[in-house]
């Protein structure tokens, strides 16, 4: 009864928790370690490289499902809307091209940032306000989205206007200081999403929305703006991912962007961000978005599986990383 | 204390129904119970008091077989027993009746009293059988329910009700009821411990746990008291006042449990509401509270109390003619808006409302008051830990670290954390709702001194709550309600038990009953 405060925090709890948060790093150390040791190809720095890079749009996309899925939502509608906005911005730029020259890329690229902004302000609306599931909803954004992107392509592709490919291309093949483009802006969405979510009082909001979200507005937060905030954030983080994969293919077809939401979802929740939400893994995303990338990468470079099946084993890994989680968080 | 009697004194003529012997559970190097013997005979009502945390849930759950114990032993009707899982306890005929309520909330009541164990007729469901046997449970529990209504649409206490009911379905030995009446009115509390003493009567031993010792001087045959995780001893129950209870759980010497009343205030009120409607919950009511003073509201559960006020907080859809906050006209009511205006709701769920059960302590603690711990967008960790080491010292809150999440607080820790949390926001009207339901008597003592110290301190406080003792010890004024109506205003001598209870059931005003208020054509939000 009379026991004091103690403010020490026992040694097994600190340890505990820092083991949970560590384990899609690890993951990603022991890939990458038996990457290198069946194809000697892998640990070569082109190869790295190129893995990386091209984990860039999951790793910017999953930054925003993160600040979405850590809310106690979800978006289905990723991969379509990230096709959209690719759609939209190559008919921009090639429309603006022949008056204004290379200044049509940035402003098709501010253009594509609206775009995105408002294809998540919109996904948002329709959940907060209309309050229907967020799985419903971009569902059905996820088929609108496709659908508009085979009518502009007319079910073939929309190339980018020739007079910009050099200008544009070094946004995908550039580098700086021998660090590819895609990478420094990853790098920098990033950095930014873990800021607002850690750092700021939105994000503490917006845990606390996805943690339970009856507490939330018996202590007075928003909880529909904030979530409509998220969406608007995942919004961006797909224009910005549209904005770097353009110049890597310099078009736009009915299946770009096809079961991106499956490897965003994956590299989230194996991330170990929680699906139910209340808990957001902004670092762990980024691994989770490696992860996917080197095992297909090795799967390519081995030979041993069949680079079709990359899908089945993305399906594969986020139903092994949900089991190992449901066995480990029940002791 | 071994001075007062023991059970030996008293030889009991029934037999064992159930025996502990040196029962005790350690996680790890932590003992949550040591060495508990007991006898539980057939036919008596025994009840287990101690604070929160003195280990009455963990020796329910070792009993029941939801728990295994690391140390004793224990035997049914003079057989050694061992359970791997509750299904097995169950088997044997023990049954435990959770404080929480375990029902699945989209399937009707007769679906849910025979989860698992549906009766058949060939391979089909017999839901024709099923519901007949449910129907004479549900009258022998004295609830309202009907088979076919969907455990989710109950009222709370309901539910508690088809939750026992669940209990009675078979036939046990041993019934363990884990604070039955927590969410349960008067009028539902006698009807509950009319199944109980059938129960006993029936041969059956109850293992009766509650917080409410006048339940248990009413109820109990013998009393055993857990302090700390230990067994302190039994007693019969004709032996033990209240206060010896009170005392034997504390441990101490009880000082008397509420604050001294305050002075009658006059200052002009600081809330003003007129004319508040709350869509499925409350009528025109109006209702002022004064700087200084505390605004009890009693009533039944279902009376409207908590819709009323989570209306006022725009928590609900509603109307209202005016209200007014330090003198200001509130025109778009939501918690945001009246918090700035310096009125703030702490809820009476604060498992599913009040705290983020998974969060840490500061991001608990800062939650409502966010931006003023943090002016800019950016958190302020420094200042939030701060303001967390205030609020432990401050309120008491008993934690081993800092770092815990709320889950792993005692409700005690939890309900003064959620005053704490409210309280950052520098309110100058608190709003509490059943400020105390759940706790320990040594945490409650310390709750209603908050409270008293922020009323002397010049604050306005309305505490809502279904125990009478409460209001009559805090409150100088009480509105009670009735029927989403505020049927009676009591101040002064008018304040005690039986006025409150008399309007609350009623509508009757004060003891002469002159005004009579017919609400019965109201009651359309009850069924």
């Amino acid at each position: 009864m009379t026991t004091a405060t103690a403010s020490v925090a026992t040694a097994d709890e600190g340890n505990r928790i820092r083991w949970a948060d560590f384990a899609p790093f690890i993951a990603l150390a022991v890939i990458v370690l038996l990457g290198a040791l069946i194809n000697s190809n892998f640990t070569s720095s082109a190869n790295l490289i190129n893995v990386i890079t091209r984990s860039a749009f999951i790793a910017i996309i999953a930054v925003g499902a993160t600040f979405v899925i850590s809310s106690g939502g979800l978006d289905l509608s990723v991969g379509s809307m990230m096709a959209f906005v690719t759609g939209i911005m190559i008919m921009v730029m090639n429309g603006l091209a022949p008056a204004y020259g290379g200044w049509a890329i940035v402003m098709g690229a501010g253009v594509a940032i609206c775009v995105g902004a408002l294809c998540g302000l919109f996904n948002g609306l329709i959940i907060t306000v209309g309050r229907i599931e967020p799985f419903i909803v971009t569902l059905g954004t996820m088929g609108i989205f496709r659908a508009f992107i085979t009518f502009m392509t007319d079910g073939g592709s929309l190339p980018i206007d020739r007079s910009l490919r050099e200008a544009y291309r070094p946004v995908y093949f550039g580098n700086f200081l021998g660090i590819p483009y895609p990478v420094l802006i990853t790098l920098v969405v990033v950095l930014l999403g873990a800021f607002i979510l850690y750092r700021t009082k939105y994000g503490r909001r917006l845990v606390s929305s996805g943690s339970n979200s009856e507490v939330a507005r018996f202590s007075g937060v928003n909880v529909g703006r904030v979530r409509t905030i998220a969406y608007v954030i995942q919004g961006l983080c797909v224009a910005v991912a549209a904005i770097c994969y353009v110049p890597r293919l310099g078009a736009a077809t009915p299946t770009t962007g096809q079961l991106w939401e499956l490897q965003v979802i994956t590299a989230v929740v194996i991330g170990g961000t929680l699906l139910r939400g209340g808990k957001g893994r902004i670092w762990g995303s980024v691994a989770g978005a490696l992860i996917l990338e080197v095992i297909a990468n090795v799967m390519v470079l081995s030979d041993m599986v069949s680079e079709y099946l990359v899908a089945a084993v993305q399906g594969a890994i986020i139903i092994i990383a949900m089991l190992a989680h449901r066995f480990t968080s029940n002791r | 204390m071994s001075a007062l009697v023991d059970i030996e004194h008293n030889p009991p003529p029934q037999q064992v129904a159930m025996r502990a012997e040196g029962l005790g559970k350690a996680y790890g190097p932590i003992t949550v119970l040591s060495d508990v013997t007991l006898d539980i005979m057939a036919g008596e009502v025994h009840a287990i008091i101690g604070e929160n945390g003195a280990g009455k849930s963990t020796l329910m759950k070792l009993l029941s077989g939801h728990v295994q114990p690391t140390t004793g032993r224990m035997f049914i009707e003079g057989n050694p027993v061992q359970f791997t899982d509750a299904v097995e306890a169950e088997a044997a005929g023990i049954v435990l009746v959770h404080q929480e309520i375990l029902l699945a909330p989209d399937l009707t009541v007769a679906q849910n009293l025979y989860l698992g164990r549906e009766l058949t007729r060939g391979w089909m469901v017999d839901d024709r059988a099923m519901n007949r046997r449910t129907a004479e449970l549900l009258a022998r529990v004295g609830s309202v329910a009907r088979p076919n209504d969907r455990v989710g649409d109950l009222p709370l206490a309901q539910r508690q009700l088809v939750q026992i009911a669940r209990a009675l379905l078979n036939e046990h030995k041993v019934v363990i009821l884990d604070e039955p009446t927590a969410v349960l009115a008067n009028d539902e509390v006698d009807a509950l411990l009319d199944i109980v003493r059938s129960l006993r009567a029936h041969g059956v031993a109850v293992l009766y746990i509650s917080h409410r010792l006048e339940e248990v001087e009413a109820l109990a045959d013998r009393i055993t008291v857990l302090r700390d995780g230990r067994m302190i001893g039994t007693w019969p129950a004709e032996n033990l006042s209240q206060r010896q209870m009170a005392e034997l759980m504390v441990g101490r010497e009880l000082d008397m449990l509420y604050p001294h009343k305050r002075e009658a205030t006059t200052a002009a009120s600081i809330l003003e509401v007129s004319d508040l409607e709350v869509e499925h919950g409350a009528w025109k009511a109006s209702f002022s509270v004064r700087p200084g003073e505390v605004l009890g509201i009693g009533g039944m559960i279902g009376s409207g109390r908590t819709e009323l006020i989570e209306g006022l907080m725009g928590l609900r859809p509603s109307t209202a003619a005016r209200v007014r906050v330090n003198g200001k006209d509130i025109a778009e009511r939501s918690v945001r808006s009246l918090m700035d205006a310096g009125l703030v709701y702490l809820t009476e769920d604060r498992k599913g409302k009040g705290l983020l059960l998974d969060e840490e302590l500061g991001p608990n603690l800062t939650l409502q008051a966010l931006d003023s711990v943090n002016p800019s967008t950016v958190l302020n960790r420094r200042a939030e830990m701060s303001a967390l080491k205030q609020a432990v010292s401050e309120y008491d809150i008993r934690v081993r670290s800092l770092t815990l999440t709320a889950g792993q607080l005692s409700g005690g820790n939890q309900q003064k954390l959620l005053l704490a949390k409210v309280m950052m926001t520098n309110p100058s009207v608190v709003i509490i709702d059943e400020p105390t339901r759940g706790i320990d008597i040594g945490n409650k003592s310390q709750i209603y001194d908050f409270i008293d110290k922020m009323v002397r301190e010049g604050k306005a406080c309305i505490v809502i709550s279904s125990e009478m003792q409460e209001l009559v010890g805090l409150a100088d004024r009480v509105l009670v309600m009735r029927n989403g109506r505020v049927v009676a205003e009591l101040t002064g001598d008018e304040i005690n038990e039986k006025t409150v209870i008399y309007a609350a059931t009623s509508g009757i005003r004060g003891t002469a009953g002159e005004e009579a208020y017919d609400n019965s054509d109201r009651i359309s939000r009850d069924r």
